[in-house]
């Protein structure tokens, strides 16, 4: 048995800075992902099941924006960085678009009936068929390279890891867009509307607050950053029409790890997520690398379903 | 300008032309990798003829069956409406009455048996009679499982399709189909995997049940739809237990030998259906009496508020889970007859989409109702054979599940307890939503279904 | 092997920071109709809660006897075993089955605690049809002790605010409980409603032999039918005693902000 375990373990810490600098690079998509979950979840107490789409829809745009934008061209230094950001932004507001359409047909008629929260989860699962197999139909069923806007080869080296410029990418372009948002809810009107709807929705229209507008902006921000972490997987995995599918779940565990409603805590599930199932690739067979992350969230849900930082709603941290 | 946009009229048209050009999408020709934008631009543009004349673009044609629609709903509203509530408020009335009535409901019953049992006789294409059984009286009978689950409980299961799985490789397995071969190496009749499989079936269902049935809704739902992807996993990766990717297809024909009495099912799909429909009339009866049972009774009461109903004794976590082994149990049923009928067992049926168009049955026909449930198998299966078999020329079957999709979107915001409700649901419906609901939006509901806030 | 109903002893509940309940000590007599008041966020419904089972205080004991002299540790127990060892409660705000009769919310009341399972009820044997005729019986019984029998088959989500008080209280004297506990049941009735609120309650426990604890705001109503009284203040326990007494009691005066509330209200 410890033999059996001890070359698992051998091979962890021969590769330990490799993983543990991919498992980040993860975390930061799941990261990203995850605050759409938990966004949501804050304001209208329900899971989006849907967001797997939101993420789908960004890799789609963007992918087509690359493909317009690149083709199979090489883009020299300024185009890279330009590129880059049309991608993101692409992705983003595609993400946006889905999520807003979501909260438009599938849930807000919902809401104006007050429908147990069994109508919500149909519906976005629904919803969810409906458009991935309408991108399977319209765009096709085999899986997209995606155009890249940069060479990806290793920046510099830590304690001996090579450092991908893929990775420095994503945690260049995650820390901004998370930190941003955090601003963005901590100090701005907006954010205080969305804490404030989180906490007591009732109270919160008395107070002035446009219940309807808030949970619209609220599903915009967490579906801009759910499209445009699906470019930044899809730079690296490429796009087909079920690849919002894992990513999604394992987001959704994330955002439970950390505590649904806990904006840093989606950050910090992420990034654990990331970093313990880049690790279990040197224990457990491929095939089953998937069932890591689904056996954190069981665990997750059995034992701390309030998660790391705990549910609360309507704060920050 | 903001004020334009929140007018009623520009929402109603603005929805209407949102509707226009999805569905004109949906049905239109599809895209391809090269050329992605093709499908949406030719759905608009492509000509459709009739009998060869009239060539129209796609999208004119719409508009104009749209505004024919909207013309007449519009002259309903203004002329039919009125005079058609008058009509339904003095009908209706003496229909309910009457059909409240056992009598008169059990002959519809009775008629709709007749008609089951003469249907081999009725239909004898092939292909359709061998669809009767593995799609529509299987897929009927998951549905009527799963609305035990679903609809009486009010539990989301989207991991209803291991149990089915179950129930198949257990079938593979006593038979001695599976690479580890069968147990005791004593192969029995495949009869006997039934009674097997549902004890499988059913402690699986415990198993599963009693850690996962304390969370609320969403988790549930997800944590099941883990558990199905897991079972999907093992089973496509097992290659020494269970056949792996590739399955088997050994499995035997279904046997019955007991005593004097012996019975060979073969290739014939006529036995089968027979089989089926007995088990799910069986089914439907003992469904039915749990129903109106003080089971049915805890179970609406849970699904109505737990809190309240514990405060009378009744333990949640108990009557979830008997009604997780009752729904798992005609899963696995339903397993064992498919195995047998196909003679194989795979992995790919196996997919959380099998446990959604299960789902889509059920909310179709109406959750919680037994007898909307069979209705909505039978009609929706039905209608996805019959457009499997015979195509028009604008479907594509691949597309299946965005028409699911949207189906079940559309029912939800529209007819949320189904085509045709149980008599209870339809007044459970009609209360949430004139406001007496729990489940507002302040109300805070903790991870194990618990409203903290109404109770400090 | 205690005399009384109920045994509070030291019970401290506390949420985070938040402390519910202070070393709150109460005893209930058997066939007494004591009454527990005091200002809003006391801790009158997290007491309730303590006694039905539903949040487990970190300090103290709660025991109840029954009247065969059995007694039980309510702490840890979830609800569904408190009220199968005697306690029924009603809830502050109505939480009735609102989709179902008047008829079946009763019933699922007088079915919850016997019966065989889901075999059983599969097969409906005589045993199980035994059962349900005397729920049935049961509940035709409590219907006509609350006077609902006309209200029987309308839908719970019509009845009056009182009816429907009347509603919970029948649902949960179908469990056989030997304890009513119940949680403002005169809030948002009119003032003919609280007096057939009242007279029913005496008669629960003069007929029925059920011993009545009871959470209230409305002083007249509290003074009329209570034997005895807890006042509640910030999670403690400030006075007890006969009517009288807690009238005259100088701590529960100022507890209420001002000597007019209890004095006038109760005259």
């Amino acid at each position: 048995m410890i033999h059996f375990f001890s070359s698992h373990f051998a091979t962890l810490s021969h590769e330990f800075w490799p993983l543990l600098v991919g498992g980040l690079a993860t975390g930061f998509i799941y990261a990203m992902v995850a605050i759409g979950y938990t966004l949501v979840y804050g304001v209208l107490r329900l899971i989006n099941f849907a967001h797997s789409e939101v993420f789908m829809s960004g890799g789609f745009a963007s992918f087509f924006l690359m493909k317009w934008l690149i083709g199979s061209s090489t883009p020299n230094a300024t185009e890279t960085v330009l590129y880059l950001i049309a991608g993101v932004l692409v992705g983003g507001f595609a993400g946006a678009a889905v999520a807003t359409t979501l909260e438009r047909v599938a849930y807000r008629p919902l809401r104006r009936r007050n429908a147990p929260k069994l109508a919500y989860l149909i519906s976005a699962i629904g919803a969810s068929y409906f458009i991935f197999n309408l991108a399977a139909k319209e765009f096709g069923r085999i899986n997209f390279a995606m155009a890249s806007p940069f060479i990806n080869h290793p920046l510099f080296t830590i304690f001996g890891a090579q450092v991908y410029m893929y990775y420095v990418i994503i945690l260049i372009v995650g820390s901004i867009m998370l930190v941003s948002l955090d601003r963005l809810v901590a100090t701005s009107k907006l954010g205080r509307s969305i804490r404030a709807v989180a906490q007591d929705a009732e109270t919160a229209s008395l107070m002035g607050v446009n219940i309807d507008r808030t949970i619209a902006l609220t599903f915009i921000l967490g579906g801009f950053l759910g499209g445009a972490a699906g470019y930044l997987y899809g730079l690296s995995f490429g796009v087909v029409y079920t690849m919002g599918f894992t990513p999604a779940l394992k987001a959704f565990t994330a955002a439970v790890l950390g505590g649904i409603g806990n904006l840093r805590g989606a950050v910090i599930g992420g990034l654990l997520l990331g970093v313990v199932e880049s690790m279990a690739v040197a224990f457990v067979n491929g095939a089953y690398i998937d069932v890591v992350a689904f056996a954190v969230l069981v665990l997750v849900l059995l034992f701390r379903p309030t998660g790391i930082l705990g549910e609360r709603l309507g704060r920050t941290a | 300008m903001k004020n334009f946009f929140s007018s009623p009229l520009v929402k109603r048209v603005g929805a209407m032309v949102a509707l226009w050009a999805t569905v004109t999408v949906m049905t239109g020709p599809p895209g391809n990798p090269a050329q992605p934008a093709l499908g949406f631009t030719s759905s608009f543009s492509e000509r459709v003829s009739f009998f060869g004349l009239f060539p129209t673009p796609r999208g004119v044609l719409f508009a104009a069956l749209g505004l024919i629609l909207a013309g007449i709903v519009v002259l309903y509203r203004r002329i039919l409406h009125t005079p058609v509530q008058r009509a339904k408020a003095s009908i209706v009335p003496t229909y309910q009455s009457i059909s409240a009535k056992r009598s008169v409901r059990g002959s519809w019953y009775a008629a709709a048996l007749v008609v089951a049992i003469m249907l081999p006789h009725v239909v004898t294409d092939p292909f359709w009679q061998s669809a009767m059984v593995s799609q529509i009286a299987i897929y009927t009978l998951l549905a009527i499982g799963l609305n035990v689950v679903v609809g009486f409980a009010g539990l989301l299961d989207l991991g209803f399709v291991a149990f089915y799985a179950i129930g198949a490789y257990v079938t593979a397995w006593v038979t001695g189909a599976l690479p580890i071969g069968a147990p005791f190496h004593h192969v029995i009749d495949p009869f006997w995997a039934i009674p097997i499989a549902i004890v499988f079936v059913m402690i699986a269902g415990v198993l599963l049940g009693v850690p996962t049935l304390r969370l609320r809704g969403d988790y549930l739902a997800i944590v099941t739809l883990g558990f199905g992807e897991i079972i999907f996993l093992f089973a496509n990766n097992l290659y020494g237990i269970t056949g792996g990717s590739t399955g088997t297809n050994q499995i035997p024909f279904l046997s019955f030998h007991m005593g004097p009495i012996k019975y060979l099912w073969g290739l014939d799909p006529a036995p089968y259906y027979y089989l089926t429909l007995g088990f799910v009339v069986l089914f439907l009866i003992i469904f039915s009496s749990l129903e109106h049972s003080r089971v049915g009774r805890a179970w609406v009461a849970i699904r109505e508020d737990e809190v309240a109903a514990e405060s009378l004794g009744i333990y949640p976590l108990k009557y979830k889970v008997m009604a997780f082994a009752i729904g798992a149990a005609s899963a696995g049923f339903a397993g064992v007859i498919t195995a047998s009928q196909t003679l194989f067992v795979s992995p790919p049926t196996f997919s959380l989409t099998f446990s959604i168009n299960i789902l889509v049955l059920v909310i179709f026909g109406g959750m919680g109702s037994i007898v909307g449930v069979v209705v909505g198998g039978v009609v929706i299966q039905g209608f996805v054979v019959y457009m499997i078999q015979s195509p028009p020329a604008w479907y594509n079957p691949a597309d299946l599940y965005m028409y699911l999709g949207a189906l079940l979107v559309v029912m939800m915001i529209f007819r949320p307890a189904g085509l045709i409700p149980s008599r209870r649901r339809l007044r459970e419906v009609l209360q949430v939503e004139s406001g007496v609901a729990r489940d507002q939006l302040t109300t805070h509901m903790g991870p194990h279904n618990r409203v903290e806030e109404d109770l400090a | 092997m205690s005399e009384n109903l109920f045994d509070v002893t030291n019970v401290t509940l506390r949420f985070g920071g938040v402390v519910s309940l202070n070393d709150v000590t109460l005893h209930q007599k058997r066939g007494e109709i004591l009454a527990i008041i005091g200002p809003n966020g006391a801790g009158k419904t997290s007491l309730f809660n303590s006694l039905t089972g539903v949040y487990a205080p970190q300090e103290g004991e709660i025991v109840f006897t029954n009247a065969a002299g059995k007694s039980t540790s309510i702490i840890g127990k979830k609800p569904y075993r408190v009220s199968a060892v005697g306690v029924a409660r009603t809830f502050q705000a109505s939480r009735m089955f609102s989709a179902m009769t008047t008829f079946e919310n009763v019933k699922i009341g007088a079915e919850s605690h016997r019966g065989l399972g889901a075999v059983g009820a599969m097969l409906k044997g005589p045993a199980t049809r035994r059962d349900e005729h005397r729920s049935d019986a049961l509940t035709r019984e409590l219907l006509d002790f609350v006077g609902l029998t006309s209200q029987s088959n309308v839908i719970a989500a019509s009845l009056s605010y009182g009816s429907r008080r009347r509603l919970e209280i029948a649902r949960a004297l179908a469990t056989k409980p030997e304890v009513l506990l119940l949680d403002e049941p005169a809030a948002g009735t009119n003032p003919a409603e609280k007096i057939e609120l009242t007279d029913l309650i005496r008669r629960v426990r003069d007929e029925m032999g059920v011993s009545i604890l009871l959470i209230e705001h409305d002083m007249k109503l509290v003074m009329a039918l209570a034997e005895r009284l807890y006042v509640l203040n910030f999670g403690s326990v400030i006075a007890q005693g006969t009517p009288d007494e807690i009238r005259a009691n100088p701590a529960v005066i100022e507890a209420y902000l001002g000597s007019s509330d209890v004095s006038e209200e109760s005259k």
